[in-house]
């Protein structure tokens, strides 16, 4: 299989330019013969979903939820990013674009990125209009604020929900359009394979979460926009329902997964408490301005922190990198906490968690100073932990927090299966190997507005999609097989909890998997998840009937799915034998320890072809072009 | 620690439902009351039993998913909190604590702790949104807004969708969350064009969907875990007033 980016020819800064005229159009009495299936109500969903039902197609949208706004998308504190260059400071499109493909360590499309920060203006402009309200300046202006370690202040926001507001703008622009019945919405479905005819994608089989039914949908084209996998590591900042079946099951149908390896681990974060933790939650890095990072020097010393005389502790961070200190990027500080913590000299009762002392800031500028700064966080912080940040140090933890790989899709979004779009962070996109902060707001808002109307009207005129209905052999062959599986799940009648076997999946990922890898720790997984997946098809206990609301076995689904996933995000880091951005190999370090890309060998997607559960799959490439930014080392000098 | 639980059960629809005793042994008090109920129900699935049904979604208070009425209070006795933040070290060991779903005539109750709140999908569907197409839209700053209205447009867009209003309300009324939108859009300079339409097919909506009226308690604004304002529903009934006086809709 050859791999066709599809990319416009011609100077970057003009291709989408190009390509918008060179695609094909609907006629505008035609769009409403056409049925298109998006599922997944997030930002990629819902704009998307929204946008084609004011273009006059008829569109059919899917979500686990009970209403297409609780969507993950929501949790999404920070902002979005933009290339208004409101602020005057040397903003521009070009500059957006360079960052995000130096930031993703250069494992990006670059034609995808370029459009992408073209495309960052036209957003903020349609969420204005919705209503959105972001901050602004006393004179009536948008505000802005630098994100992330960005020179320029390109970051809107609203509040600390930035993503609840964007996302209830899609949400009501989508409740516009059921309400002008070009959309139909079914919530509480979940999206169970996805139904290939004839090669083209043309519907999907869900599963009716209230009354258990097998329902099959019928479509023109099929839009998948359900976010990532970050909860195959079991503990994530991701909400508990978010899950990687429906990509998983499009992979299963022959819709290649690009660069699952590359996922994004976040340094503050809510230590674990215990083993019945089921989230973890985020807390800003801007805390890492003031805050001091250490842990003790002895192993296992027990001493409560303030019992612990500053000759006896390590602020690593400021004695291994004393130039960045505290403030060195998110993958350097992960990595570190992980290995203090592993050596033995994490705090807590688990461990597994390192301090963050404010008792310098504190006695520098005064209390009053500091709660000015991070009185809402210390509020949250003490409210989760019971714990009092003014008077005892804080403690944090890496969690993983968003996936850069995803399904593999061309320029158009359209994955290796024709008709089969992807969006938003379930695509392998435009993030590289490593996600600026305040840009996968940006990405599902673009891919759902301004790329995805456009692409799809082009396949559509382009193809010739004979009508088929629900009565083909292909629907009632995937309906047996979603059935079978439901069966399945509830025959096995074991004694082991879903749960149970979800983390030690986790536990699994975490270890050897997660912030620093090698190739030892991603045979050791390699080798182990197999395992754990007979265990799990043998014993686990899944109780209930399927005929109506059963939570269990709709985790059961997702837990069997996290079993096979898991398996090639190892597989592909084993492959990966380089390090870049959130993908750490051990063996591949500067002598300073800094992630070392190995450009010559390394410089492609690796998009993976499913050969069946257990056998291993076919790696195709598709090389990375870098004709406008080039790549050079990251330093922190 | 160790909890008494008297968790409501209910097959289906149009089942009777009734409270069942469990019981948390070897919780910790750092656990959030989710997690509580995770444990218990991990021991249910390990012996093969019905877990207890219950909505839950992103566990930090802003997808608006959980849905509890802990000892008769929606979300549990902390102020301005969801339930899902909710931890256990807010009880006592020993505690016997009831949980209930939400009640409320709009919203049945689909199992156990699960109720079905898409009227208020159909609320906003009614008119709860801007009408502009994508494609259209102005510069983002070629509408200057004041800080202060905007401000106050967040305060109240901040609404999560739960439902706790209404579960707390004796008459199941959904003024507070529907005001809160309308107050959202008739702030801001965008929602203007809409802003008597938009009042008026909401409060319809509110009505054909069962949801009553209200009659000021205030017990809404007392368990909305965004702390939303009762004075939304002030600005509401004058809007709708307006609506109907002014512009004789």
């Amino acid at each position: 299989m050859r791999l066709d980016a599809k990319e416009p020819s011609g100077p970057i800064a003009s291709k989408w330019d190009r390509h918008q005229f060179e695609m094909k159009l609907v006629n505008p009495a035609n769009k409403r013969k056409y049925t298109i299936i998006v599922v997944g109500t997030g930002l990629a969903g819902a704009s998307a979903a929204a946008s084609l039902g004011e273009l006059g197609y008829n569109v059919l949208n899917f979500c686990i939820q009970d209403s297409p706004r609780r969507a993950h998308s929501i949790a999404a504190q920070g902002g979005i990013n933009a290339a208004k260059n409101y602020q005057n400071d040397g903003d521009s499109v070009y500059r957006l674009f360079y960052d995000t493909v130096k930031g993703g360590d250069y494992r990006s499309r670059e034609s995808n990125v370029h459009r992408l920060a073209q495309l960052s203006v036209n957003i903020i402009d349609q969420c204005v209009a919705q209503g959105v309200p972001f901050a602004r300046e006393y004179g009536g202006l948008l505000d802005n604020r630098s994100f992330g370690g960005a020179q320029v202040s390109r970051t809107f926001y609203a509040r600390g929900q930035t993503g609840q507001q964007l996302l209830l703008g899609a949400y009501q622009s989508l409740m516009r359009q059921v309400h002008a019945r070009t959309v139909r919405l079914f919530a509480r479905r979940e999206m169970l394979d996805l139904v290939v005819i004839n090669g083209k994608a043309r519907g999907i089989t869900t599963r009716n979460l209230v009354t258990g039914e097998i329902e099959r949908h019928v479509g023109d084209a099929v839009i998948l926009a359900t976010g990532g996998y970050g909860t195959a590591y079991y503990l994530s900042t991701n909400a508990v329902n978010s899950n990687v079946t429906a990509s998983w099951r499009a992979h299963k149908r022959g819709a290649l997964f690009a660069n699952p390896c590359f996922t994004q681990i976040h340094p503050t974060c809510i230590p674990v408490s215990g083993d019945h933790q089921s989230k973890l939650t985020l807390m800003s890095e801007s805390l890492r301005n003031d805050g001091r990072v250490w842990v003790p020097k002895k192993q296992r010393d027990t001493r409560p922190p303030e019992q612990i005389p500053e000759a006896e502790r390590d602020y690593y961070l400021e004695r291994k990198y004393p130039s960045f200190g505290n403030l060195v990027p998110r993958d350097v500080a992960s990595r570190n906490a992980k290995q203090a913590c592993d050596d033995g000299r994490g705090v807590g009762d688990s461990g597994l968690s390192v301090y963050l002392d404010f008792k310098d800031a504190i006695e520098r500028l005064g209390p009053d100073a500091i709660k000015e700064k991070y009185g809402n966080l210390f509020h949250m912080y003490q409210k989760i932990t019971d714990e009092n940040p003014y008077k005892v140090p804080m403690r944090i933890y890496p969690a993983m927090h968003y996936t850069m790989g995803g399904l593999w899709v061309d320029y158009n979004l359209m994955s290796t299966i024709a008709g089969l779009h992807v969006l938003g962070e379930a695509n392998f996109s435009d993030h590289g190997a490593n996600r600026l902060g305040a840009s996968a707001l940006m990405q599902g808002l673009a891919d759902g507005y301004f790329v995805i109307p456009y692409t799809i009207g082009h396949y559509l005129a382009g193809e010739s999609l004979p009508k088929v209905t629900t009565d083909h052999d292909a629907f009632k062959e995937s309906a047996d097989r979603v059935q079978k599986q439901v069966n399945q799940l509830l025959s096995i009648k074991g004694s082991r909890g879903i749960r149970e076997i979800h983390r030690a999946l986790g536990r699994i990922m975490w270890d050897d998997v997660g912030m620093a890898r090698t190739e030892e720790s991603l045979k050791r997984a390699l080798a182990a998840i197999p395992k754990l997946r007979e265990d799990f098809w043998h014993n686990v206990s899944v109780p209930g009937t399927p005929d109506n609301l059963n939570q269990s076995l709709e985790y059961a689904g997702r837990v069997a799915d996290y079993l096979e996933f898991a398996e090639l995000l190892a597989l592909d880091a084993l492959d990966r034998s380089e390090s870049c951005g959130g993908h750490f190999r051990e063996e591949s370090q500067t002598p300073d320890g800094e992630a070392l890309r190995d450009d010559a060998n390394y410089s492609y997607v690796a998009a993976w072809e499913f050969k069946g559960v257990g056998k291993e799959p076919e790696l195709h490439k598709e090389p990375l072009n870098f004709e406008e930014v080039h790549p050079t080392q990251r330093s922190y000098k | 620690m160790r909890l008494n639980l008297k968790i409501w059960r209910q097959a289906g629809p149009g089942a009777a439902g009734r409270l069942e005793d469990y019981t948390a042994s070897d919780v910790s008090s750092d656990m959030s009351f989710l997690e509580m109920l995770d444990v218990v129900n991990d021991s249910l699935v390990r012996q093969g039993k019905d877990a207890i049904a219950f909505d839950s979604d992103c566990r930090e208070g802003i997808c608006g998913m959980c849905s509890l009425v802990i000892n008769g209070v929606p979300h549990g006795p902390d102020r301005g909190t969801t339930v899902c933040q909710l931890h256990l070290r807010r009880f006592k060991e020993g505690d016997t604590i009831t949980v209930e779903p939400w009640r409320a005539r709009a919203f049945p109750v689909i199992k156990d702790l699960v109720v079905d709140r898409s009227a208020f999908d159909r609320i906003i569907i009614a008119g709860g949104y801007v009408s502009v197409n994508c494609g259209g839209a102005p510069d983002g700053n070629a509408i200057l807004i004041p800080k202060e209205i905007s401000e106050t447009a967040m305060d109240s867009a901040a609404c999560i969708g739960c439902g706790a209003c209404v579960a707390a309300c004796k008459n199941a009324s959904a003024h507070l969350f529907m005001s809160a939108k309308i107050s959202h859009l008739s702030l801001l300079p965008q929602g203007q064009v809409e802003r008597y339409r938009r009042v008026v097919a909401m409060i319809e909506q509110a009505d054909a969907d069962g949801f009553g009226s209200c009659s000021n308690e205030g017990e809404c604004e007392a368990v909305c875990p965004k702390e939303i304002s009762i004075s939304n529903i002030a600005r509401m009934t004058r809007e709708y007033v307006r609506a109907m006086l002014v512009a004789g809709k």
